[in-house]
């Protein structure tokens, strides 16, 4: 299958830390790519090095079949930052028709894809007004409007309920399955098993790269939680020795 | 650079604005109140409450458009818009001039509320017509949304942003020729003067003030503004990072 995101060797500096250590990945179109790790290992500067907004020390970042951040990837590529990124003095209709006009798209997809996030009851109300899943989910839709051939979600799942978050993982494979490939990035352990494939960081290196059941295999047990340990303790083991 | 994009831009800045209508009544009003203010203070005065209020009907728009400005440039870095927005379609021109439309707009209901308020209400009086006054106080404000996306790009918080007034918008109003006329100053700050924007501005007006029509004078001043402003506005571009460490 191809890959729609490959990174080889990536070096992120900031200031004077390596944040990023030579990380290489492949991503596979059409599917949905969870990276998982904890706060501060490198998964936010990871997702900016592949919508091309990261500033990059050394290495390669293939963005369906381009350099990453090329201009033409700007209609391909929607990008969902870790803070909700809306206009919180605008409605969220008014938020969807800002970033519909930027692909030169209407209000009838600005609509489509507030309600594909469950917004249709809120689209009159200020952004600002809205709770803190309810905003995540307005920035969310802003980044599907332009039906973009790569998502890219920085913890987009973060303070959703359970009903709801289990409706856009649905909703996420319902895109995959059209054709759009998705990296998804959490930090909680329990929506890993919801992806096609995962990539494990942990203090800006890769520990990991494969399906969760892979996974689970390899470190010997049910719980992918356990098994990231696991896999920590292994390496932990391999650099002492 | 996309006329589409940009007016989309422009739109949606003004949009933002309408939700805000503490800023809108603050931007519409206060003007006003401040030249009725000039107006008490030169009771009796009335040519020095003309050349004061003439000037002061350029400064303003200036001075407030270059402060919302900032801050609301300031707004998109915090908030991961502008980060996002540099993900889109969208040209960095796109974005600066939409700015530039869209408070240009807002000083131009500005400008004419002042403006209105102090021929009608205030009497002030000038040889040139009322319509210079507006269009000489919207490129005024162009300039001044132009430095403030400029500065923006050198402030990390609000309050580095607030700090950039005193440095770039106080020294063009104490040398542009309000308080001490630009002919009686020692040469080097003539000098200076000629180096900033805001002195053609009020040259502009000043004429405006003296002459029945716009003078060549006039429209070589405001062309000085004009230019200005997109200078800035290209350098305000030129510091907008795609990519940022």
């Amino acid at each position: 299958m191809a890959s729609a995101i490959e990174v080889t060797d990536l070096v992120v500096e900031r200031g004077k830390r390596r944040v990023l250590h030579g990380i290489g990945c492949a991503v596979q179109a059409g599917s949905v790519t969870g990276l998982l790790g904890p706060s501060g290992s490198g998964k936010t500067t990871l997702i900016r090095a592949i919508v091309g907004v990261q500033v990059v020390a050394s290495g390669v970042v293939t963005v369906l079949g381009r350099p990453a951040g090329s201009a033409g990837l700007r209609r391909e590529v929607g990008y969902v930052t870790q803070a909700p990124s809306v206009y919180a003095d605008l409605t969220v209709r008014e938020n969807a028709r800002y970033f519909a006009s930027l692909y030169g798209l209407g209000a009838g997809d600005a609509d489509r894809a507030i309600a594909d996030v469950g917004l249709a009851g809120a689209a009159g109300q200020l952004v600002g007004n809205l709770s803190g899943g309810q905003r995540s989910r307005a920035s969310l839709a802003c980044a599907m409007i332009g039906a973009p051939r790569l998502l890219v979600l920085d913890e987009p799942t973060v303070g959703q309920d359970p009903v709801l978050r289990s409706e856009l993982w649905a909703k996420f494979h319902e895109l995959a399955d059209a054709g759009t490939t998705l990296l998804v990035s959490s930090h909680v352990m329990d929506e890993a098993g919801r992806c096609d494939r995962l990539l494990l960081i942990r203090e800006g290196r890769l520990i990991g790269d494969d399906t969760p059941d892979a996974i689970r295999a390899a470190a010997d047990t049910a719980d992918l939680e356990e098994a990231f340990l696991r896999l920590i303790r292994d390496q932990e083991q391999a650099v002492a020795r | 650079m996309s006329l589409r994009i940009t007016f989309a831009t422009a739109g949606r800045i003004l949009r933002q604005l309408r939700h805000d209508r503490r800023t809108v009544a603050l931007l519409v009003v206060v003007p006003a109140l401040l030249l009725s203010l000039l107006y008490f203070m030169y009771d009796g005065a009335g040519g020095t409450f003309d050349r004061i209020a003439l000037t002061m009907l350029g400064i303003f728009p200036f001075v407030i458009m270059f402060l919302v400005t900032s801050i609301a440039m300031l707004r998109e870095r915090t908030t991961g818009t502008l980060e996002r927005l540099l993900t889109t379609p969208l040209g960095k021109l796109d974005l600066l001039f939409g700015y530039g439309l869209a408070f240009g707009v807002a000083a131009a209901v500005q400008g004419a509320v002042a403006t209105a308020a102090a021929y009608w209400v205030l009497g002030l009086e000038t040889t040139g017509s009322a319509g210079l006054v507006v269009l000489i106080a919207v490129v005024n404000a162009v300039l001044g949304v132009a430095l403030g996306l400029f500065c923006s790009a050198f402030a990390r918080t609000e309050f580095q942003a607030v700090q950039f007034l005193p440095v770039v918008v106080v020294p063009q109003i104490l040398l542009c020729g309000l308080f001490v006329p630009r002919g009686q100053m020692a040469g080097w700050l003539e000098g200076t003067s000629e180096a900033l924007p805001l002195t053609y501005a009020v040259d502009a007006l000043i004429e405006v003030g003296r002459h029945l029509e716009p003078t060549s004078t006039l429209w070589r001043d405001l062309a000085v503004v004009a230019g200005a402003a997109v200078v800035a506005l290209v350098l305000a571009a030129a510091t907008l990072r795609r990519r940022t460490s």
